[in-house]
């Protein structure tokens, strides 16, 4: 059976550029870059292109990037070392009602130390009050902390409008960015778009899983999380995880080389997926259509059956997708997305997500929306009544 | 540091001549258990005990863990071993013995000595005085309690003396293997694997058929109800798992009966084909998890329609059981954690809002004659592509 893979929020395959150079850092080059020997300045070499790809893209420099263990950690880092930094300068910290879990916790951890949080709406769509968030925003306020790209429904906030509003009325505030769903689909230039803080995760975009970065502007003051051999100027301890770091880097490289095209290519797929459901009857799709929202994320709602049933139902015929956030497997509740654009209980337990990488076709959008056209109407036959 | 175990056994002692068959499955169960851990082993009966000595690289903790799995044993007696001779010697390796196992013990203790072998010249009082004497004088912090001792010291005088001090409760029932073989209808909720833990308790080996409904319950819900039998296992000994698909047969009752029936008719499915497999497996019984009233498929009318079609003995270990107890044991035998994991299960799916609770063999079988056309085939399919694992 062919697969058809469109789970790419989830996870993405990795390319052969980094399976070949990441084997050659298992292979070859182990060693390790805080060794003084060759092997060591071999290693080293891997850690310093990789910065050097990722200073080059994001257009800041390379002593701003700093290698972590993926997206959870980065947003940690960021929110925790970024408010904790900022305590005596204020105690507002601000996000949105629509985060991942790897931002919402850390707020409530930071809820509980005392910090005031205020937490932004966001409409049906996932689009951002931004009367709301002008208001929330005050001289006290050290963090906000916002999603790019929204890994459920694919809604975009905007980031600019977002900056400005920041520096006009809470001028001591960081502003960190969640990038995990957006690099490799926008280009991201920190410093013209007011980003202090940056986070990605290197699977999101054909790198491997345990590694990513955090962009740190230059002069933002951020504790560190972990502390030990002195790594990374002594802000991030540990080993470098050279094989994920040359992965990264390898990743990264390809994700912007014919970037246009790829993310027009995304674009069209999302927008074949979202005619095609639109036509059919009773199906709710979430997001923005177009360049209004994420260019690979498309999420809709089967009322009528369950999103796991769904789910396997596509499985069974080769077409892996996700139902809620892949994290979430283990719970019931609805997903924080849907709580936030407050799909009612039917949408929000019969909602899958389609997510595409450029390595999908047109051929297997049609596929798929052929499998949910036999599907649906047995599935929805069968049900608790 | 003792290196053997005395297996303390309860029920067996009360069988008469059969005794040893019971004591042989009990020495070689331990024998399977401890084959699996480090260390080395040897397994030995004398005279109405079992002893067990370790050797090479073994640890205490790993060792009692794979006893505390072997269903016939009621306590693990870590036993230290001196040779007999005459009371001095019994003396000074009785006080060797306290201050090994119980340096600057600070406790109230009584010893507790039998006399198997004749020979020593002292009585068992006697032996008990004199070395309750002893004691007291060379561990100052010890003080006598005859009544309610904190520690008890067995001193057992056979060809070679025996003390010990601490039991370690072992699972109680019957060695596995002395009492036939069951099919369990095991479901991933909390009572099938309780069930099929106390009927393996009695002796029972047991094999077990799962139902699952592909696209309606999941991969992982599978590998949950894998992850119970093995929990199971290591109690009861290998299960042999049978995994059989009942969609199809799920979706035609859907698509015939009334669907105020649909659990119990499926029910009976389940059932038939478990009863299948048992006589394929040569099982002579089937275990459920069932209690009465807990569910609508669990009512004394709903338990007199699904065993209806049974030929076999049905078992059902947690009829008088609440949910409360039911957890409790669960808690105990570490299958818990596994059995609460959120996965739909092929009961629940497209159950009624409001099933029938008090239904009527009549009417239920009335409604089963709707399904005679296909029905036949749809079984003979779940039995075909069945898949059947071996849990260790």
């Amino acid at each position: 059976m062919n697969e058809i893979y469109l789970d790419n929020s989830a996870t993405t395959r990795p390319s052969e550029a980094v399976l070949r150079i990441m084997e050659k850092t298992l292979r070859e080059d182990f060693g390790n870059p805080s060794s003084m020997h060759r092997k060591g300045v071999e290693a080293e070499q891997y850690v310093r292109d990789a910065r050097k790809i990722l200073s080059r893209i994001l257009k800041v420099s390379e002593g701003e990037i700093y290698f972590t263990s993926g997206g959870t950690e980065g947003n940690n880092w960021a929110i925790i070392g970024g408010a904790m930094a900022q305590r005596r300068a204020g105690n507002r910290i601000i996000t949105t009602e629509m985060e991942h879990p790897a931002v919402a916790e850390p707020f409530a951890f930071l809820e509980k130390q005392g910090f005031e949080v205020v937490k932004i709406p966001v409409d049906k769509n996932g689009v951002l009050d931004l009367a709301a968030f002008r208001e929330a925003l005050t001289e006290d306020t050290v963090l906000v902390s916002a999603m790019y790209v929204n890994n459920e429904i694919g809604a975009v906030v905007p980031v600019e409008e977002l900056s400005a509003l920041i520096r006009q009325k809470a001028p001591k505030a960081y502003f960190h960015v969640d990038a995990i769903q957006a690099f490799g689909k926008y280009r991201i230039y920190p410093r013209t778009a007011g980003i202090d803080l940056l986070s990605v995760s290197a699977h999101k975009f054909h790198g491997p899983k345990g590694v990513g970065f955090l962009y740190i502007r230059d002069g933002v003051r951020t504790l560190p999380l972990i502390y030990g051999g002195g790594q990374q100027g002594g802000m991030r301890s540990g080993t470098e995880n050279v094989p994920g770091i040359a992965g990264l880097g390898a990743a990264a490289e390809e994700a912007y080389t014919d970037f246009e095209e790829k993310v027009s290519h995304l674009y069209a797929l999302k927008e074949r997926l979202r005619d095609g459901l639109s036509a059919m009857d009773h199906v709710t799709v979430h997001g923005l259509p177009g360049r209004e929202g994420a260019p690979h994320i498309v999420n809709a709602a089967f009322p009528g059956v369950g999103a796991e049933v769904l789910l396997h139902a596509l499985e069974d015929r080769g077409i892996l997708i996700s139902a809620g956030s892949a994290c979430s497997t283990h719970k019931r509740a609805a997903s924080p997305t849907l709580s936030a654009i407050r799909a009612p209980k039917k949408e929000a337990e019969s909602s899958v997500r389609f997510s595409f990488s450029e390595e999908n076709t047109f051929e297997e959008v049609d596929e798929t929306l052929k499998a949910l056209g036999e599907l649906l109407p047995v599935l929805r036959r069968y049900r608790a009544r | 540091m003792y290196d053997t175990f005395l297996i303390k056994y309860g029920e067996i002692g009360l069988k008469g001549k059969n005794r040893h068959v019971f004591e042989d499955a009990l020495a070689k169960r331990i024998g399977e258990v401890l084959s699996g851990i480090e260390g080395e082993f040897r397994v030995r009966k004398e005279r109405g005990r079992i002893y067990v000595h370790c050797a090479g690289e073994w640890n205490e903790d790993e060792a009692i863990d794979a006893l505390t799995h072997v269903f016939g044993i009621v306590g693990i007696c870590p036993v230290v071993i001196y040779d007999t001779e005459d009371y001095a010697k019994l003396e000074q390796d009785m006080l060797d013995y306290v201050g090994r196992e119980h340096p600057d013990c600070r406790a109230t203790f009584k010893v507790k000595a039998r006399r198997v072998n004749k020979e020593f010249p002292m009585k068992s009082m006697e032996i008990d005085a004199a070395l309750g004497e002893a004691i007291l004088e060379h561990f100052p912090g010890m003080k006598v309690d005859v009544h309610h001792p904190e520690i008890l010291f067995d001193v057992e005088i056979r060809e070679n003396v025996y003390i010990y001090s601490r039991v370690i409760p072992g699972p109680g029932g019957m060695p596995t293997g002395t009492s036939g073989r069951a099919m369990l209808l095991l479901s991933g909720g909390i009572d099938s694997p309780v069930a099929g833990w106390m009927v393996a308790k009695r002796g029972v080996v047991l094999d077990a058929v799962y139902f699952h409904a592909p696209p309606y319950t999941s991969e992982r819900a599978k590998q949950k109800v894998v992850d119970l039998a093995k929990i199971v296992a290591r109690y009861a000994g290998p299960i042999r798992l049978h995994v059989v698909n009942f969609t199809d047969i799920q979706l035609y009752i859907y698509d015939q009966c009334p669907h105020e029936e649909l659990t119990i008719i499926m029910r009976r499915y389940m059932m038939r084909l478990a009863e299948h497999f048992a006589k394929q497996d040569g099982d002579i019984g089937l275990v459920t998890g069932e209690s009465i009233g807990q569910v609508a498929s669990q009512t004394m009318q709903s338990l007199v329609t699904t065993n209806a079609v049974c030929t076999l003995p049905v078992y059902r270990p947690l009829i008088g059981f609440d949910k409360c107890d039911i957890v409790e044991i669960s808690e105990k035998i570490g299958t818990y954690e596994t059995s609460i994991l959120p996965y739909e299960d092929c009961c629940t799916i497209f159950v009624a809002k409001h099933p029938v609770t008090k239904p009527l063999l009549s009417v239920i079988e009335r409604s089963e004659k709707k399904l005679s056309e296909k029905i036949d085939a749809l079984f003979a399919e779940a039995v075909d592509t069945a898949e059947t694992l071996i849990i260790e």
